[in-house]
């Protein structure tokens, strides 16, 4: 689950990791008022769940009332894209105002887990600013990645060694001992999937800041974060999206025109792949999920049906608990309920029920093509380009 | 990494009275596998389907049932410390089915298990099943399954059995299949299933089921490359399609950086000696070519 930078940093202020004064404002009034209240010029950014957000614009230092206006005006209420963001827009109703910082040395931190060791990671680097992507491809020897022992979380030694790769002076050691300590406090207690600041800054006066503020939470662990789970901001989700994870199922919209419904993930992406070597893009991403019935299956429907842009349905289904003929009885409820022409549909079903599934789709007054395997729907599919 | 998964294996399952707990326990018992007791923790003394024992722990289940292994259903907020109660039981094999399980518990769960000895397997997986032996700990469709020589390896179940169904209708035949689960942490990896099918006698060749995201992929290509393998390997990475930054259900199969697309995965496995399978379609095709 995502949240906003300013929402990020209100919990480092919990956590005693300094941020730059700022507060959020919602329109053009508020965040005029804000900027007033502040002797200084301010920057102005908004507050969308998306990357790239300075690139696009959305981030601006202001010298007068005349130019927060111009950009409140420019922003508030309307759709915001950057490179990050593939076609999607993001509403921007929330803008921060924030004090603006002079900035000695910016440098990167993160916590995130990683699969490969097994373990939560700190990861540094002294190119603050930067996509660190970028910095991981062009100047890999930029980046320091320690793994954190769960038993003793990160050590002194450590610490030190980061604040070293940071080119930080041994006078700051003690202030960055205290922020990763915090940083992983956090990310422990409120079961966050990543922290990232980019850029840390040191001012010149000599104190370090989180300029920026991403995190991420585990959906997995939502079930006792009651305080996080009040943090999530709908606006900046798909609403089909939210209305089928509600439902256990994971639905991603994309851009294509075979929209499918597939169980389980792994065999949902090479059903994406058997898509697109066809010649073709795949509408979105869905797997139905564990514990589907007649109703879970008829919602899976009507969510692909609810993309335009769906010109075929491609149905991919190994039965298991869920009975190939109760999944069946499914779609055709949401067919029936569809108030406009249906699409034509192609149908793999495999494992329990089957052959029952297959019996009471064809004889339905709809059009299905059946596949018994994965070439055959390629082969189907190559015939509708 | 030790695992025994054949006929003489004694499995209990812990969430037994749950619906998918019971409905797979009897399929598993269907396939043949031994299925010794069940934990459910406020019901031990019951039968379930009037034949196996219910315990209360599952260090009552071992002690009476010489259990193991065991294979867990229990629900996401309680798995962690179910697989923890297995782990202090003794019991050798802990293959956790439930998804969900929070990522910050699996940290710590791994290391538990690791300095324990403990094979874990999961959790968001599959299972495990050995078709010669007629044993199946988890919730694969036992049918599409028959006896061979290929070792199967994937994060995921469905495709896994695409996999498995493509390889039988062809008359390839699977030594072991593991799914080892979709989650940034689980308990055996990649490597950890490679070493054991490269020193398995039963195995003569292996298919290899990867995904975007993560660096497992390559980790996996840069330890076949420091071993001494001549079994050939079959490849597949499913998820070139997917879109940068999107969680692709699994919670590890998300397109972050470089090393976590496709097209990275394939060029290491590659490396490394695999024959890439081009699509999904053509898992059992590509098997046939490498085995001949």
């Amino acid at each position: 689950m995502k949240i906003h930078e300013y929402q990020a940093k209100e919990l480092f202020k919990d956590y005693d990791i300094n941020i730059p004064e700022g507060y959020v404002g919602e329109n053009k009034d508020e965040i005029l008022k804000i900027y007033k209240s502040f002797d200084d010029d301010v920057v102005l950014k908004v507050q969308v769940h998306a990357g790239g957000r300075g690139k696009a614009g959305g981030v601006r230092l202001v010298k007068s009332e005349q130019e927060v206006i111009e950009f409140a005006e420019k922003f508030f209420g309307k759709g915001f894209q950057t490179i990050q963001t593939e076609n999607e827009e993001f509403i921007v109703n929330k803008i921060l105002v924030e004090k603006v910082s002079d900035i000695n040395s910016e440098s990167y931190i993160a916590l995130l887990v990683d699969g490969s060791n097994q373990s939560l990671n700190i990861i540094a680097s002294p190119e603050g600013g930067m996509d660190i992507e970028e910095v991981a491809s062009k100047s890999p020897e930029n980046i320091l990645t320690l793994p954190i022992n769960v038993i003793t979380g990160p050590t002194d030694f450590q610490i030190r060694k980061i604040n070293n790769f940071l080119r930080y002076e041994q006078t700051y050691y003690g202030e960055l001992r205290k922020i990763i300590r915090n940083l992983y406090e956090l990310y422990l207690s409120k079961d966050c999937s990543l922290i990232e600041i980019n850029p840390l800054i040191q001012n010149k006066s000599g104190e370090i800041l989180a300029l920026d503020a991403k995190i991420t939470f585990d959906e997995d662990a939502l079930f006792r974060q009651n305080l996080i789970k009040e943090l999530r901001d709908l606006s900046q989700e798909n609403p089909v999206e939210i209305e089928t994870a509600k439902l256990g199922i994971k639905y991603i919209q994309l851009q294509g025109s075979v929209g499918c419904i597939v169980n389980g993930a792994g065999l949902a992406m090479a059903t994406m792949d058997v898509i697109n070597v066809s010649g073709l893009k795949p509408a979105n991403f869905l797997d139905i999920g564990g514990g589907a019935d007649e109703n879970k299956v008829s919602e899976a429907m009507l969510a692909v049906l609810s993309d335009q842009n769906v010109e075929v349905v491609l149905i991919n289904l190994f039965g298991g608990i869920l009975r190939c003929d109760v999944a069946a009885r499914g779609f055709l409820s949401a067919l029936d309920k569809y108030n406009k022409k249906a699409p034509e549909l192609i149908i793999r079903m495999l494992g329990t029920n089957s052959d029952k599934g297959k019996e009471i789709l064809s004889a339905s007054k709809y059009n299905i093509s059946f596949a018994d395997n994965l070439n055959e729907i390629s082969k189907i599919l190559i015939t509708k380009r | 990494m030790t695992l025994k998964i054949d006929r003489n294996t004694k499995v209990i399952v812990q969430g037994i009275t749950g619906k998918e707990g019971g409905f797979h326990a009897l399929k598993c018992q269907e396939y043949g596998t031994q299925i010794v007791g069940g934990v459910t923790p406020g019901k031990g003394g019951q039968l379930f389907n009037n034949s196996i024992p219910v315990f209360d722990s599952v260090i009552e289940a071992k002690d009476t049932t010489d259990a193991d292994t065991s294979l867990i259903f229990v629900p996401a907020p309680f798995a962690p410390d179910a697989i923890l109660e297995s782990i202090d039981s003794g019991i050798e094999t802990v293959i956790c089915i439930t998804e969900g399980v929070p990522v910050n518990e699996m940290i710590k769960i791994h290391k538990v298990a690791k300095d324990q000895g403990v094979t874990l397997i999961g959790p968001n997986c599959p299972g495990v099943i050995n078709p010669k032996e007629e044993c199946k700990i988890g919730i694969m469709p036992g049918d599409i399954f028959m006896p061979g020589n290929v070792g199967v390896v994937s994060r995921s179940g469905t495709l896994t059995y695409e996999a498995v169904d493509q390889l039988s209708k062809r008359g390839i035949g699977q030594s072991l299949c593991i799914g080892i689960g979709g989650d940034p942490i689980v308990g055996t990896s990649f490597i950890d299933v490679l070493d054991y099918f490269i020193s398995d006698d039963l195995t003569q060749s292996i298919v290899f089921i990867g995904e975007i995201g993560g660096i497992k992929e390559q980790e996996a290509a840069e330890f076949l490359k420091s071993v001494n393998n001549t079994k050939p390997i079959a490849a597949l990475i499913v998820g070139a399609s997917a879109p940068k930054g999107k969680r692709m259900g699994h919670a590890g199969a998300v397109i972050s950086g470089e090393y976590g697309k496709a097209e990275s995965k394939i060029n290491s496995l590659k490396d490394a000696g695999c024959h890439i399978i081009p699509h999904p379609g053509k898992i059992a095709e590509t098997v046939e070519k490498i085995i001949n």
